[in-house]
């Protein structure tokens, strides 16, 4: 066993020094870091391995082993132990290793102040008898629990500000969503100026832009520069300019068109004939240039070389084009590829010729640009910032900074020389190595070099660039962030003073709408009293006895008709037969006294109600005239001999009546506790006691109308359709009906009522994204509270309200 | 004799009528025997034409002014003060902050003012108190829907100004009664378009004839007794289809539209189409002798010899109900507009009302001493005039059921209608009578007269026309009457001058629209109502419709079990053991319901004690 342990052991040493070799080898190609971290560990195992105790520490442990096996603790590991704790490397020897020690034992050496050494020993001593132990923990629920506790207070108290919104939302007539939505309609120009802010990235960049460049944007008034240009420049000059202007645009329309025509011509003579030509040309020009303007001769030649520069900066005429590659394959066997690709070559070889430039230029060339290798890249950008500000490829940065920086470091124009010094450098060598080399054996390593130059380009460019642009994006969030914080609480406020505006102009149209409504229903129309419920209780003898009355009453009135017909004047009939006779007014005056003073319907005035004869300007050829009157009135009784018609419906109406009625119900049992039998009736208390007696039913609707019988019956049909329950907010049936009193169809109403009453509780615009509500739309709904809610109806209010919301108005106005 | 007519303008000229003054027309005055003073009052009665009100000269202002003229002599001062008032308070109005670009203000701020009396005129129902504060849910709901109710009543009564034109009347000379102007005479007063409109079809061979007008105006039905059936545009005068259906012929009856016509004939109902096509014969239908078609809910209403009262639903073609009436043959039939309750006339003096969802009638009136001949209910349903065998002419309130007026006209009126601006039409014998305003003041004398060829057997007044149509035994004659029909239709409900596709449109939309006849009630606002019925009612009217009661307890029938255990006795036994259980859940919960009730109330004695009574030195020894 220990064998086999201790074989373990040296196996282990082995791995690890094998380890060790392979950190060694392969520091070759690691970085200094790895190094110097293999190196550390290096270090450490050579510590361990070089004290020199090692054998009698493995004897040791032998021991142990060997003892362990023994005892119960079969399993104990095998532990390392520090050589330190024996053995102290600064010759301390660690005596006292298990021995406690006391606290009051570490300030032992302190003997300098007695006093203080024996107020801390003291001290000590009473911290050490202190038997007070710390209380245990909570227990793991318990603690949870508190956590929740507070937890849920802190939520609750972020969700409960939401409260008002929610009530808000549910109070709403109509909600729309996305929320924070312009309201649709027109608007004034007033509110459309003043209310619009950039929102969306694209405008502010678009606002940043204008502000830069000093363009107005509130008031489209002119800007500063644009006044003094005005100022500065008369009408005529101003004329005289735009004129030239519109020659110059002109012209340049007509070249541009022909340039374009002239790009459209494929002919490839042509083309190279016109490039001979404006070769040429561009020679004798030159030549005359350097004769007569020698500057301008210079330019050009400035000119020239940055077209060679970028030419040899391209890859063009180097043969790494397809058309170059295909005859790169082709120049074994073919002269004339061959000799094509020499021509490019020669050209390139004339292009990239290097210069003769003075020795000491290039030396100081050279440092210089190595300096400023990362400022050239940068002033680039520098460059391309003020002439076009679209293209500086950092958008949306606050101009105010840019400003400032631009102010900061003013644009010099440093001295830029534009063959860089790597490419001077490369330019030597290649000529230097031009002489040995073939031209195949040059133009690979050029190719080459110029690829390792691009990428170490590559490298020290990337990280600068990299650094700008996350500074910039940083930059960029932040101040975005802080313009739409500022631009959602402008907006919100000014919505707020609109809403409330609104409102203050909605309430003021309800209360004039109320006065006008009032002053309507004040008067209102003396209704003719109608219905059953206004006449007084009628007995029914009364009834009956009405009965006989009526029939007599009719022939009365049958006979009074026979005698008035004669009578030329418009007559009239008796009305009761106590009364006299008097004329149609004064008797429907009276008649109307009556109805004040009895408000009763007698059955008798209802049904033998007097007729007015009326006078017919045309008889009618079928019955003869008043000669008949006395035979019409035998034929009418000898119709209606039989039949007594109101006697009959009478008795109808009495029968419905006693139908109607609940029928008492008798539970007597006839021999239940006394004697039964045929002929024997149970006896009255019995009886009186077993009959269950109903509540009358309420009275009926036609008590007072003699002539009239309605049915008592339910009309369940429409019950069916009826509302049977009240809803929820109604507590009494007579506010849930006046509610649906008004119609709301077309058929009643405008087109635009009935659009307004049956606006949708929600709407949604169609593709817009609906988002949750966002915190800011608290801190505004909060400002709406104080102002108001939606519905208002007191017209006092209104237009206070109006002005303090305009006072708000005003307030921000001069903020802005 | 020439006469002066008074102008009865309507909104299309070319169609409509226009009476124009002529020269030598010699001017009559009506001759009524009421008072003048009482006349004044009621509108459609006015002597003189008022031209119609055109929005500028209507305002509020002149409405209040009128009214202080009379009362107060001098009114000059006042108008200015008022609009110096109105000019204040529209500043104050316009002026409230809202500054106008151009920097003027408006002359008339706000919106334009409303007349009251229109206003009045679509003021639906009353308004209610607000609810107290605290109930905000339902003070929002109240709020909201009292001020969409508001918006209608403003929005109707400013487009009320759309419906500009009123009806005129015929006026007579001074001794000159307009009833005896005869049609000639109106006809030759009156423009070439409007005098066509009096015109007479002589028709003697197929007896005496029955009529109808479509509800637009257009159309006439005309069906004669021994079977001739035609109908015509009677304004162009186009004959649409004629045919004799070799039957006696009943009645006829348009349907809801120009398109399909119904025919009663001697035993079955016939529906044709506009070309004579015979469409459906149906069967369910016999002996009618008289139909009502209401529109809105699509059902043919059918009186018959046999007694029955029967509803055919056209939209479906379903007989809906067939009432017996149990009264014998039904000849009198009428239709309330506003309600669509059918009105039957009986033998025996009375007349019924019914719906189609009870077999009894609702009301039963008795009218007449003799029997009922002729019924007709006014458009607004609030009158109806009945007219009987004891020769008399009725005038009933239907809301209350009280007789208004009583005529005695000596040879009774055997047809009745009533126009759509109220005026009557009777008919005795062959003359045909018109009364203007029978149920105001009594009236003596008819507004016009005419004599028909033969004995009048249908009159009918057309829609949207001053016509009168009347169907005799030689024929048909359009009478013209100034005055009766409603100068102003609703493009959208009847329209008579719709086109092709108008009319398909509209009735797509009316059939859209139609409403079930289980609403038709006396009260047609019932259903914005809420059913006060009880629990009971509702339910044993479920109980009714489902024939079963859904909610009864199932009869506990014990199962069987073998060897013995399923012996009478036993099950008897058993179904004690389930009625005892049975029984012990309702004294258990009667129980607890007495014991909750009584601990509620103890509880609210005692809050009432402590509320009430001050603490006594004694209440320290109470537990």
């Amino acid at each position: 066993m220990a064998k086999s342990k201790a074989a373990r052991k040296s196996g282990e040493t082995m791995k690890m020094k094998s380890s060790r070799e392979m950190v060694v080898q392969g520091m070759d190609d690691e970085d200094e870091e790895e190094l110097q971290c293999a190196l550390a560990d290096d270090i450490i195992s050579a510590s361990e391995d070089e004290g020199g105790s090692d054998d009698e520490r493995k004897h040791c442990k032998l021991l142990e082993a060997i003892s362990s096996l023994g005892g119960k603790k079969r399993k104990k590991l095998t532990e390392r132990s520090e050589a330190s704790i024996q053995v102290s490397e600064f010759t301390v020897n660690a005596e006292g290793e298990g021995d406690k020690i006391n606290l009051s034992d570490l300030i032992g050496t302190l003997d300098k102040t007695p006093s203080a050494l024996i107020k801390t020993k003291k001290q000590l001593k009473n911290l050490q008898h202190n038997q007070s132990t710390l209380e245990t923990p909570l227990t793991r629920k318990e603690t949870e629990r508190i956590q929740r506790e507070v937890a849920f207070e802190k939520t609750s108290k972020e969700v409960s500000r939401w409260q008002s919104v929610v009530l808000q939302n549910q109070k709403a007539e109509q909600l729309v969503f996305p929320l924070n939505q312009e309201p649709s309609g027109p608007k004034r120009i007033e509110q459309v100026v003043a209310g619009w802010k950039a929102q969306t990235p694209l405008e502010q960049e678009i606002f940043s832009l204008l502000r830069m460049n000093k363009q107005p944007l509130h008031d489209p008034v002119l800007t500063p520069t644009e006044e003094a240009s005005l100022r500065a420049m008369s009408l005529e000059e101003a004329k005289i300019r735009r004129a030239e202007l519109q020659k110059a645009r002109v012209l340049q329309s007509y070249y541009e068109a022909k340039a374009k025509r002239e790009r459209k011509i494929k002919s490839k003579k042509y083309h190279r004939v016109q490039k001979k030509v404006m070769r040429k040309e561009y020679l004798k020009q030159f030549d005359e240039m350097v004769k007569t303007d020698p500057a301008a001769a210079l330019e050009e030649l400035k000119k020239m070389e940055l077209s060679r520069m970028k030419e040899r900066m391209s890859l063009k005429h180097q043969n790494s084009g397809k058309w170059a590659k295909s005859k790169a394959i082709m120049a074994k066997y073919d002269d004339g590829a061959r000799k094509a690709m020499q021509k490019q070559l020669e050209v390139n070889k004339d292009l990239t010729l290097k210069l003769v430039i003075p020795a000491d230029e290039d030396e100081e060339d050279e440092e210089e640009s190595a300096e400023t290798l990362p400022d050239f890249v940068n002033d680039a950008e520098h460059i391309l910032d003020q002439v076009n500000p679209w293209m500086r490829g950092k958008l949306s940065t606050d101009p105010m900074v840019q400003e400032e920086s631009n102010r900061l470091d003013p644009p010099v124009v440093r001295p830029r020389e534009l063959g860089t010094p790597g490419e001077g450098r490369d330019d030597q060598e290649e000529d230097e190595e031009q002489m040995e080399e073939t031209e195949e054996e040059a133009l690979l390593r050029g190719f080459e070099e110029r690829r390792k130059l691009r990428q170490t380009e590559d490298v020290e460019v990337a990280p600068m660039s990299m650094e700008e642009n996350d500074d910039g994006k940083k930059a960029e969030i932040l101040e975005i962030s802080d313009d739409n914080e500022e631009a959602v609480e402008i907006s919100d406020d000014e919505e707020a003073v609109e809403i409330s505006d609104d409102e203050a102009g909605l309430s003021k149209f309800t209360s004039l709408f109320h006065g006008l409504v009032n002053n309507h229903m004040e008067p209102p129309a003396d209704q003719p009293k109608a219905g059953p419920g206004v006449g007084q209780g009628e007995s029914p003898a009364l009834l009956e006895e009405g009965l006989v009355r009526v029939r007599t009453l009719e022939d009365v009135e049958l006979l009074s008709q026979d005698v008035s017909a004669s009578d030329p004047a418009p007559l009239t009939t008796t009305q009761t037969p106590g009364t006299e006779e008097t004329d149609t007014q004064s008797a429907t005056q009276q008649a109307d006294k009556k109805r004040k003073r009895k408000k009763m319907i007698d059955p008798n005035e209802v049904l033998t109600k007097e007729a007015k004869v009326i006078k017919m300007p045309l008889a009618p050829t079928a019955v003869e005239d008043v000669e008949g009157k006395e035979e019409q009135r035998v034929i009418i009784k000898e119709a209606f001999a039989g039949d007594d018609v109101i006697s009959d419906f009478l008795k109808d109406k009495r029968k419905q009546e006693e139908a109607g009625r609940p029928k008492v119900i008798d539970l007597t049992l006839p021999g239940w506790g006394e004697w039964g039998g045929l002929g024997l009736q149970p006896s009255r208390s019995k009886r009186k006691r077993f009959r269950v007696k109903v509540a009358p039913p309420p009275p009926r609707q036609d008590q007072k109308l003699p002539n009239i019988i309605i049915s008592e019956k339910r009309d369940s049909s429409i019950a069916a359709h009826q509302v049977c329950q009240l809803p929820f907010p109604f507590e009494n049936p007579t506010q849930f009906e006046r509610t649906i009193r008004s119609p709301v169809g077309r058929t009643w109403n405008t087109q635009n009522t009935v659009q307004k009453i049956t606006a949708p509780k929600v709407v949604t615009q169609l593709g817009a994204i609906i988002e949750p509500i966002a915190r800011e739309y608290l801190i505004k709904d909060n400002r709406q509270a104080v102002t108001g809610p939606s519905i208002n109806l007191e017209s006092d209010q209104g237009p206070q309200k109006k002005r303090r919301s305009q006072q708000k108005k005003k307030h921000k106005r001069k903020k802005n | 004799m020439p006469t002066a007519i008074k102008p009865h303008r309507r909104r299309s000229q070319p169609v409509g009528m226009t009476y124009q003054f002529l020269p030598e027309v010699k001017k009559y005055t009506t001759k009524m025997a009421a008072s003048g003073e009482t006349m004044l009052k009621k509108p459609h009665v006015g002597k003189k034409r008022k031209p119609p009100t055109r929005y500028w000269e209507g305002t509020e202002e002149n409405g209040k002014n009128d009214g202080k003229k009379q009362k107060e002599g001098d009114n000059n001062k006042q108008t200015p003060q008022q609009n110096k008032k109105r000019t204040k308070e529209g500043g104050k109005r316009g002026g409230a902050g809202e500054k106008i670009l151009s920097g003027k203000s408006d002359p008339f701020p706000g919106s334009a003012p409303v007349p009251e009396e229109k206003l009045k005129k679509f003021k639906r129902g009353e308004k209610g108190e607000l609810p107290p504060r605290p109930q905000y849910k339902l003070r929002d709901v109240v709020v909201r829907s009292e001020a969409a109710s508001d918006l209608a009543q403003k929005q109707n009564a400013r487009y009320d100004l759309m419906l500009p034109e009123d009806a005129g009347f015929l006026e007579g000379d001074e001794d000159e009664d307009t009833c005896t102007i005869s049609q000639d005479d109106i006809a030759d007063a009156v423009d070439i378009t409007a005098g066509a409109k009096y015109f007479n079809l002589t028709l003697s061979q197929f007896g005496p004839y029955r009529l109808d007008y479509s509800k637009t105006g257009r159309h006439l039905l005309l069906g004669g007794r021994r079977g001739h059936v035609t109908c015509l545009d009677w304004q162009s005068k186009q004959l649409m289809c004629e045919m004799n259906v070799m039957e006696t012929v009943n009645d006829v009856k348009w349907l809801h539209s120009e398109a399909l016509f119904a025919v009663a004939q001697k035993k079955w109902l016939y529906i044709y189409d506009n070309k004579g096509i015979e469409l459906h014969c149906i069967r369910k239908f016999n002996d009618v002798l008289r139909m009502q078609f209401l529109p809105y809910h699509f059902l043919l209403a059918t009186a018959s010899a046999t007694g029955f009262l029967q509803y055919l639903d056209v939209s479906v073609g379903k007989e809906v109900v067939a009432i017996c009436t149990k009264a014998g043959r039904l000849d009198v039939m009428a239709h309330n507009p506003h309600n669509a309750i059918i009105h039957l006339g009986h033998s025996n003096g009375t007349v019924t009302l019914w719906t189609p969802n009870q077999r009894e009638p609702l009301v039963k009136m008795l009218c007449h001493q003799g029997g009922v001949r002729s019924v007709a209910v006014d458009k607004t349903g609030t009158y109806m005039v009945t007219s009987g065998m004891d020769k008399k002419l009725k005038v009933y309130d239907i809301r209350s059921y009280r007789p208004l007026q009583s005529y005695f006209l000596p040879a009774g009126a055997s047809c009745l209608s009533l126009s759509q601006r109220g005026l009557l039409s009777a008919a005795t014998g062959d003359i045909v009578q018109v009364y203007r305003d029978v149920w105001g003041t009594p009236v003596t004398k008819p507004y016009m007269a005419h004599r028909a060829k033969g004995s009048v057997w249908g009159v009918h007044f057309c829609p949207f026309e001053d016509v009168l149509g009347v169907g005799h035994g030689e024929g048909f004659t359009s009478m013209v009457v100034p005055g009766a029909g409603e100068p102003n239709f609703d493009g959208l409900d009847a329209n008579p001058y719709r086109s092709a596709k108008q009319r398909q449109e509209w009735e797509v939309k009316a059939l859209l629209e139609k409403i079930q006849p289980e609403l038709i009630g006396l009260d047609p606002s019932q259903l914005s109502q809420v059913d006060h019925s009880t629990w009971e009612q509702r339910h044993e009217d479920r109980v009714q419709a489902l024939g079963f009661d859904p909610l009864a307890k199932e009869k506990f029938t014990p199962r069987l079990k073998t060897k013995g255990r399923s012996s009478s006795g036993k099950v008897e036994k058993r179904k004690k053991q389930v009625a005892h259980e049975d029984q012990r859940d309702v004294i258990r919960q009667t129980v607890e319901d007495r014991m909750k009730i009584d601990k509620e109330r103890k509880e609210k004695e005692k809050k009432e004690a402590a509320a009430a009574g001050q603490k006594s030195a004694l209440d320290r020894f109470r537990k």
